[in-house]
Protein backbone atom coordinates (compact mmCIF):
# COMPACT_ATOMS: atom_id res chain seq x y z
CA UNK A 1 0.00 0.00 0.00
CA UNK A 2 2.88 2.09 0.80
CA UNK A 3 4.18 1.62 -2.39
CA UNK A 4 1.31 2.42 -4.05
CA UNK A 5 1.18 5.56 -2.37
CA UNK A 6 4.72 6.77 -3.14
CA UNK A 7 4.18 5.85 -6.62
CA UNK A 8 1.00 7.56 -6.69
CA UNK A 9 2.79 10.84 -5.57
CA UNK A 10 5.72 10.41 -7.43
CA UNK A 11 3.42 10.30 -10.61
CA UNK A 12 1.89 13.18 -9.51
CA UNK A 13 4.85 15.08 -9.11
CA UNK A 14 5.80 14.81 -12.26
CA UNK A 15 6.25 17.57 -14.43
CA UNK A 16 3.91 16.54 -17.51
CA UNK A 17 1.17 15.95 -15.03
CA UNK A 18 1.79 19.40 -13.07
CA UNK A 19 1.18 20.92 -16.89
CA UNK A 20 -2.00 18.78 -17.37
CA UNK A 21 -3.30 19.81 -13.95
CA UNK A 22 -2.87 23.25 -14.20
CA UNK A 23 -4.43 23.06 -18.24
CA UNK A 24 -7.49 21.34 -16.36
CA UNK A 25 -7.69 23.82 -14.30
CA UNK A 26 -7.20 26.85 -16.24
CA UNK A 27 -9.87 25.09 -18.98
CA UNK A 28 -12.44 24.58 -15.93
CA UNK A 29 -11.92 28.11 -14.55
CA UNK A 30 -12.93 29.36 -18.41
CA UNK A 31 -15.63 27.28 -18.46
CA UNK A 32 -17.34 27.69 -14.72
CA UNK A 33 -17.12 31.64 -15.89
CA UNK A 34 -19.16 30.87 -18.83
CA UNK A 35 -21.17 28.80 -16.88
CA UNK A 36 -21.84 31.21 -14.83
CA UNK A 37 -22.50 34.29 -16.91
CA UNK A 38 -24.71 32.27 -19.13
CA UNK A 39 -26.80 31.85 -15.59
CA UNK A 40 -27.31 35.12 -15.06
CA UNK A 41 -24.53 35.41 -11.98
CA UNK A 42 -22.34 38.14 -13.42
CA UNK A 43 -25.57 40.39 -13.65
CA UNK A 44 -26.33 38.64 -9.80
CA UNK A 45 -22.58 40.18 -9.03
CA UNK A 46 -23.56 43.56 -11.03
CA UNK A 47 -26.79 44.18 -9.70
CA UNK A 48 -25.31 43.29 -6.56
CA UNK A 49 -21.89 45.78 -7.00
CA UNK A 50 -23.72 48.69 -8.25
CA UNK A 51 -25.85 48.95 -4.92
CA UNK A 52 -24.00 50.19 -1.97
CA UNK A 53 -24.13 47.27 -0.14
CA UNK A 54 -25.22 48.31 3.56
CA UNK A 55 -24.84 45.59 5.52
CA UNK A 56 -21.07 45.83 4.07
CA UNK A 57 -20.46 49.04 5.57
CA UNK A 58 -22.11 48.76 8.91
CA UNK A 59 -25.67 49.40 8.52
CA UNK A 60 -28.40 46.79 8.86
CA UNK B 1 31.02 38.13 4.95
CA UNK B 2 29.38 41.40 6.33
CA UNK B 3 29.95 43.24 3.19
CA UNK B 4 27.72 40.37 1.72
CA UNK B 5 25.20 41.10 4.64
CA UNK B 6 25.32 44.92 3.61
CA UNK B 7 24.63 44.13 -0.13
CA UNK B 8 21.54 41.54 0.76
CA UNK B 9 20.01 44.19 3.39
CA UNK B 10 20.36 46.83 0.58
CA UNK B 11 18.70 44.64 -1.75
CA UNK B 12 15.69 43.69 0.38
CA UNK B 13 15.31 47.60 1.04
CA UNK B 14 15.15 48.44 -2.45
CA UNK B 15 12.95 45.46 -3.19
CA UNK B 16 10.72 46.23 -0.58
CA UNK B 17 10.52 49.92 -2.05
CA UNK B 18 9.42 48.42 -5.28
CA UNK B 19 7.15 46.01 -4.04
CA UNK B 20 5.82 48.64 -2.11
CA UNK B 21 5.07 51.10 -5.39
CA UNK B 22 3.60 47.86 -6.99
CA UNK B 23 1.08 47.77 -4.81
CA UNK B 24 0.02 51.31 -4.67
CA UNK B 25 -0.61 51.15 -7.97
CA UNK B 26 -2.62 47.59 -7.45
CA UNK B 27 -4.99 49.34 -5.47
CA UNK B 28 -4.93 52.48 -7.61
CA UNK B 29 -6.18 50.16 -10.39
CA UNK B 30 -8.98 48.29 -8.02
CA UNK B 31 -10.05 52.10 -6.85
CA UNK B 32 -9.88 54.11 -9.37
CA UNK B 33 -12.70 56.35 -9.16
CA UNK B 34 -10.86 58.45 -6.66
CA UNK B 35 -13.35 61.70 -7.08
CA UNK B 36 -16.20 59.46 -6.14
CA UNK B 37 -14.86 59.70 -2.43
CA UNK B 38 -16.07 63.40 -2.57
CA UNK B 39 -19.04 62.95 -4.21
CA UNK B 40 -20.21 60.36 -1.29
CA UNK B 41 -21.61 58.11 -4.76
CA UNK B 42 -19.62 54.93 -5.60
CA UNK B 43 -19.23 53.66 -9.22
CA UNK B 44 -22.16 52.18 -11.21
CA UNK B 45 -20.73 51.08 -14.55
CA UNK B 46 -19.76 47.68 -16.70
CA UNK B 47 -17.13 47.15 -14.98
CA UNK B 48 -18.51 46.05 -12.09
CA UNK B 49 -19.44 42.45 -13.46
CA UNK B 50 -16.44 41.42 -13.54
CA UNK B 51 -14.64 40.55 -9.77
CA UNK B 52 -11.08 42.13 -8.76
CA UNK B 53 -8.34 39.43 -7.53
CA UNK B 54 -7.95 41.10 -4.06
CA UNK B 55 -10.16 41.96 -1.25
CA UNK B 56 -11.89 45.09 -2.37
CA UNK B 57 -15.20 45.91 -0.98
CA UNK B 58 -17.56 47.14 -3.67
CA UNK B 59 -18.67 49.21 -1.56
CA UNK B 60 -16.28 51.48 -1.69
CA UNK B 61 -16.47 54.89 -3.53
CA UNK B 62 -13.69 54.41 -5.57
CA UNK B 63 -13.98 50.80 -6.57
CA UNK B 64 -13.05 49.56 -10.10
CA UNK B 65 -14.88 46.22 -9.86
CA UNK B 66 -16.76 43.67 -7.41
CA UNK B 67 -15.39 42.28 -4.73
CA UNK B 68 -14.79 38.46 -4.95
CA UNK B 69 -16.03 37.42 -1.28
CA UNK B 70 -19.18 39.80 -1.46
CA UNK B 71 -20.18 38.96 -5.23
CA UNK B 72 -20.09 34.93 -4.18
CA UNK B 73 -22.04 35.82 -1.08
CA UNK B 74 -24.47 37.71 -3.33
CA UNK B 75 -24.58 35.36 -5.24
CA UNK B 76 -25.20 32.16 -3.38
CA UNK B 77 -27.47 33.88 -0.75
CA UNK B 78 -30.08 34.68 -4.20
CA UNK B 79 -33.13 32.06 -4.51
CA UNK B 80 -32.01 31.26 -7.85
CA UNK B 81 -28.21 29.75 -7.08
CA UNK B 82 -26.39 27.78 -4.49
CA UNK B 83 -23.13 27.82 -5.76
CA UNK B 84 -21.47 30.88 -7.86
CA UNK B 85 -19.55 29.42 -11.23
CA UNK B 86 -19.07 32.52 -12.36
CA UNK B 87 -17.15 33.75 -8.89
CA UNK B 88 -15.23 30.23 -8.73
CA UNK B 89 -13.96 30.27 -12.19
CA UNK B 90 -12.78 33.85 -11.78
CA UNK B 91 -10.96 33.26 -8.56
CA UNK B 92 -9.59 30.04 -10.01
CA UNK B 93 -8.05 31.46 -12.90
CA UNK B 94 -6.56 34.06 -10.62
CA UNK B 95 -4.79 31.40 -8.43
CA UNK B 96 -3.98 29.46 -11.00
CA UNK B 97 -2.24 32.29 -13.02
CA UNK B 98 -0.48 33.70 -9.52
CA UNK B 99 -1.44 31.87 -6.36
CA UNK B 100 -0.90 33.74 -3.27
CA UNK B 101 0.97 36.32 -5.18
CA UNK B 102 -2.30 38.56 -5.30
CA UNK B 103 -1.60 38.72 -1.66
CA UNK B 104 1.43 39.67 -1.31
CA UNK B 105 1.23 41.76 -4.47
CA UNK B 106 -2.07 43.13 -5.47
CA UNK B 107 -4.16 42.85 -2.25
CA UNK B 108 -5.57 46.27 -1.27
CA UNK B 109 -6.55 45.18 2.61
CA UNK B 110 -2.56 43.08 2.10
CA UNK B 111 -0.96 46.75 1.16
CA UNK B 112 -2.92 47.95 4.30
CA UNK B 113 -1.66 45.67 7.16
CA UNK B 114 1.96 45.66 5.25
CA UNK B 115 1.66 49.64 6.36
CA UNK B 116 0.75 49.57 9.61
CA UNK B 117 3.35 46.56 10.23
CA UNK B 118 5.86 49.51 9.35
CA UNK B 119 4.84 51.30 12.33
CA UNK B 120 8.46 51.73 14.22
CA UNK B 121 7.00 49.45 17.55
CA UNK B 122 7.92 46.00 18.89
CA UNK B 123 7.30 42.85 16.57
CA UNK B 124 6.05 39.51 17.52
CA UNK B 125 6.44 36.45 16.03
CA UNK B 126 2.98 34.73 15.54
CA UNK B 127 4.93 31.11 14.78
CA UNK B 128 3.71 29.47 18.32
CA UNK B 129 -0.38 30.63 16.71
CA UNK B 130 0.16 28.70 13.49
CA UNK B 131 -2.91 26.93 14.65
CA UNK B 132 -4.82 29.87 14.36
CA UNK B 133 -4.38 29.55 10.54
CA UNK B 134 -6.95 27.16 10.17
CA UNK B 135 -9.42 29.35 10.94
CA UNK B 136 -9.44 31.35 7.66
CA UNK B 137 -10.42 27.97 6.13
CA UNK B 138 -13.41 27.34 8.73
CA UNK B 139 -14.62 31.16 7.51
CA UNK B 140 -14.13 30.35 3.70
CA UNK B 141 -16.43 26.75 3.76
CA UNK B 142 -18.45 27.50 6.37
CA UNK B 143 -19.22 31.71 6.47
CA UNK B 144 -18.89 32.41 3.12
CA UNK B 145 -19.27 29.19 1.23
CA UNK B 146 -21.91 27.51 3.68
CA UNK B 147 -24.39 30.05 5.42
CA UNK B 148 -25.73 32.52 2.70
CA UNK B 149 -27.37 28.88 1.15
CA UNK B 150 -28.69 27.30 4.68
CA UNK B 151 -29.63 30.74 6.51
CA UNK B 152 -32.35 32.05 4.57
CA UNK B 153 -35.12 34.84 4.98
CA UNK B 154 -38.63 33.46 3.99
CA UNK B 155 -38.27 35.30 0.45
CA UNK B 156 -35.42 32.30 0.36
CA UNK B 157 -32.25 35.34 0.37
CA UNK B 158 -28.78 34.65 2.63
CA UNK B 159 -26.80 37.46 4.02
CA UNK B 160 -23.66 38.27 3.36
CA UNK B 161 -22.73 37.25 6.61
CA UNK B 162 -18.42 37.30 6.16
CA UNK B 163 -19.73 40.99 4.84
CA UNK B 164 -21.59 41.55 7.33
CA UNK B 165 -19.80 40.31 10.72
CA UNK B 166 -16.44 40.00 10.29
CA UNK B 167 -15.04 42.12 6.79
CA UNK B 168 -13.08 45.15 8.05
CA UNK B 169 -12.66 46.23 4.65
CA UNK B 170 -16.28 47.13 3.84
CA UNK B 171 -16.12 49.65 7.16
CA UNK B 172 -12.44 51.28 6.31
CA UNK B 173 -13.49 51.64 2.40
CA UNK B 174 -16.90 51.93 2.19
CA UNK B 175 -18.43 52.47 5.62
CA UNK B 176 -15.98 55.41 6.72
CA UNK B 177 -15.75 57.51 3.52
CA UNK B 178 -19.28 57.38 2.88
CA UNK B 179 -20.47 58.30 6.02
CA UNK B 180 -18.20 61.18 6.10
CA UNK B 181 -19.41 62.39 2.38
CA UNK B 182 -23.12 61.05 2.73
CA UNK B 183 -25.39 62.52 6.07
CA UNK B 184 -28.01 60.08 5.25
CA UNK B 185 -25.31 57.17 5.95
CA UNK B 186 -23.98 58.90 8.48
CA UNK B 187 -27.83 59.11 10.03
CA UNK B 188 -28.28 55.31 9.99
CA UNK B 189 -25.09 54.01 11.21
CA UNK B 190 -25.85 51.52 14.33
CA UNK B 191 -24.51 49.28 16.63
CA UNK B 192 -23.36 46.89 13.51
CA UNK B 193 -21.21 49.77 12.23
CA UNK B 194 -19.89 49.77 16.05
CA UNK B 195 -19.03 45.94 15.70
CA UNK B 196 -17.42 46.09 12.40
CA UNK B 197 -15.38 49.28 13.66
CA UNK B 198 -14.31 47.36 16.83
CA UNK B 199 -12.86 44.45 14.73
CA UNK B 200 -11.27 47.33 12.33
CA UNK B 201 -9.09 48.31 15.27
CA UNK B 202 -8.57 45.11 16.22
CA UNK B 203 -6.69 44.25 13.04
CA UNK B 204 -5.83 47.63 12.55
CA UNK B 205 -3.59 47.33 16.22
CA UNK B 206 -2.40 43.14 15.59
CA UNK B 207 -1.28 44.34 12.19
CA UNK B 208 0.97 46.85 14.07
CA UNK B 209 1.99 44.07 16.60
CA UNK B 210 2.34 40.96 14.09
CA UNK B 211 2.57 40.40 10.51
CA UNK B 212 -0.47 40.71 8.38
CA UNK B 213 -2.55 38.71 10.96
CA UNK B 214 -6.02 39.52 8.84
CA UNK B 215 -4.36 37.20 6.09
CA UNK B 216 -2.58 34.96 8.47
CA UNK B 217 -5.94 33.72 10.36
CA UNK B 218 -9.41 35.15 8.96
CA UNK B 219 -8.69 36.12 5.24
CA UNK B 220 -11.02 33.66 3.25
CA UNK B 221 -10.22 35.03 -0.44
CA UNK B 222 -6.26 33.88 1.29
CA UNK B 223 -7.74 30.93 2.05
CA UNK B 224 -8.75 29.69 -1.34
CA UNK B 225 -5.61 31.26 -3.07
CA UNK B 226 -3.27 29.07 -0.73
CA UNK B 227 -5.00 26.05 -2.29
CA UNK B 228 -3.57 26.87 -5.55
CA UNK B 229 0.16 27.69 -4.25
CA UNK B 230 1.44 24.39 -5.53
CA UNK B 231 0.03 24.27 -9.02
CA UNK B 232 0.05 28.26 -9.58
CA UNK B 233 2.07 29.12 -12.53
CA UNK B 234 4.30 31.89 -10.14
CA UNK B 235 6.43 30.19 -7.87
CA UNK B 236 9.64 30.13 -6.28
CA UNK B 237 12.36 27.42 -6.80
CA UNK B 238 15.63 26.71 -4.14
CA UNK B 239 18.90 25.56 -5.95
CA UNK B 240 20.20 23.14 -3.63
CA UNK B 241 23.29 23.31 -4.35
CA UNK B 242 23.68 27.10 -3.41
CA UNK B 243 22.28 27.02 -0.92
CA UNK B 244 23.95 27.23 2.15
CA UNK B 245 21.55 26.60 4.92
CA UNK B 246 22.22 29.77 7.06
CA UNK B 247 18.59 29.69 7.59
CA UNK B 248 18.27 33.81 6.77
CA UNK B 249 15.48 33.37 4.47
CA UNK B 250 13.25 31.41 6.98
CA UNK B 251 14.18 34.23 9.81
CA UNK B 252 12.84 37.29 7.31
CA UNK B 253 9.52 35.80 6.36
CA UNK B 254 6.80 37.22 8.14
CA UNK B 255 4.71 34.20 7.02
CA UNK B 256 6.45 31.88 9.29
CA UNK B 257 7.05 29.84 6.05
CA UNK B 258 10.90 27.87 5.18
CA UNK B 259 11.13 28.16 1.68
CA UNK B 260 13.95 25.28 1.90
CA UNK B 261 11.28 22.48 2.87
CA UNK B 262 8.69 23.67 1.18
CA UNK B 263 8.60 26.03 -1.99
CA UNK B 264 4.20 25.80 -2.20
CA UNK B 265 3.90 26.04 1.21
CA UNK B 266 -0.14 27.33 1.22
CA UNK B 267 1.05 30.37 3.44
CA UNK B 268 3.62 31.80 1.48
CA UNK B 269 2.19 35.06 0.02
CA UNK B 270 5.14 35.32 -2.91
CA UNK B 271 6.16 38.37 -1.36
CA UNK B 272 10.27 37.53 -2.34
CA UNK B 273 11.88 39.02 1.26
CA UNK B 274 13.37 35.53 1.03
CA UNK B 275 14.64 35.37 -2.10
CA UNK B 276 16.44 39.06 -1.72
CA UNK B 277 17.76 38.13 1.69
CA UNK B 278 19.47 34.48 0.77
CA UNK B 279 23.49 35.35 0.85
CA UNK B 280 23.81 33.12 -2.29
CA UNK B 281 21.10 33.96 -4.83
CA UNK B 282 19.82 30.22 -4.10
CA UNK B 283 15.91 31.14 -4.19
CA UNK B 284 14.68 32.70 -7.56
CA UNK B 285 11.15 33.53 -9.34
CA UNK B 286 9.56 32.24 -11.97
CA UNK B 287 6.31 32.20 -13.93
CA UNK B 288 5.64 29.39 -16.64
CA UNK B 289 3.10 27.12 -17.72
CA UNK B 290 5.30 23.99 -18.59
CA UNK B 291 7.83 23.53 -15.50
CA UNK B 292 11.78 22.96 -16.47
CA UNK B 293 12.91 19.67 -16.48
CA UNK B 294 14.52 18.86 -13.16
CA UNK B 295 17.68 18.52 -12.27
CA UNK B 296 19.37 17.26 -9.37
CA UNK B 297 18.99 20.00 -7.44
CA UNK B 298 15.50 21.11 -7.78
CA UNK B 299 12.97 18.28 -7.38
CA UNK B 300 9.82 18.79 -9.79
CA UNK B 301 7.39 19.08 -6.76
CA UNK B 302 9.19 21.81 -5.10
CA UNK B 303 9.91 20.12 -1.92
CA UNK B 304 6.71 19.90 -1.38
CA UNK B 305 7.34 16.66 0.56
CA UNK B 306 6.18 14.30 -1.53
CA UNK B 307 7.46 10.34 -1.69
CA UNK B 308 9.64 10.73 -4.48
CA UNK B 309 11.56 13.95 -2.64
CA UNK B 310 12.37 11.55 0.40
CA UNK B 311 13.20 8.71 -2.01
CA UNK B 312 15.77 11.47 -3.35
CA UNK B 313 16.74 12.93 -0.13
CA UNK B 314 17.45 9.76 1.21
Amino acid sequence: MKKADGKFMSALCSRHSTLAFRLLLLALAVAFVILGALNGEALEVFKKAVRICLECIGIG
Amino acid sequence: MKSKQINTDKKRGKFRIKRGWIQAAATLLTNIHLPNFFKGVIYRGPVKHICVPGLNCYSCPAATGACPVGAYQAVVGSPKHRISFYILGLLTFFGVLAGRFICGFLCPFGWFQDLLHRIPTKKFSTRKVKALRYVKYVILFVVVGLLPVILTNPSGMGSPFFCKYICPQGVLEGGIPLSIANSGIRAALGPLFSLKAAILAAVVVLSILFYRPFCKWLCPLGAFYSLFNRVSMYRFHVDRDKCVNCGKCARVCGMDVDIRDNQVHPECIRCGECEKACPTSAISHSFRLFEKRADKAESPCAGAGCAGCHERDK
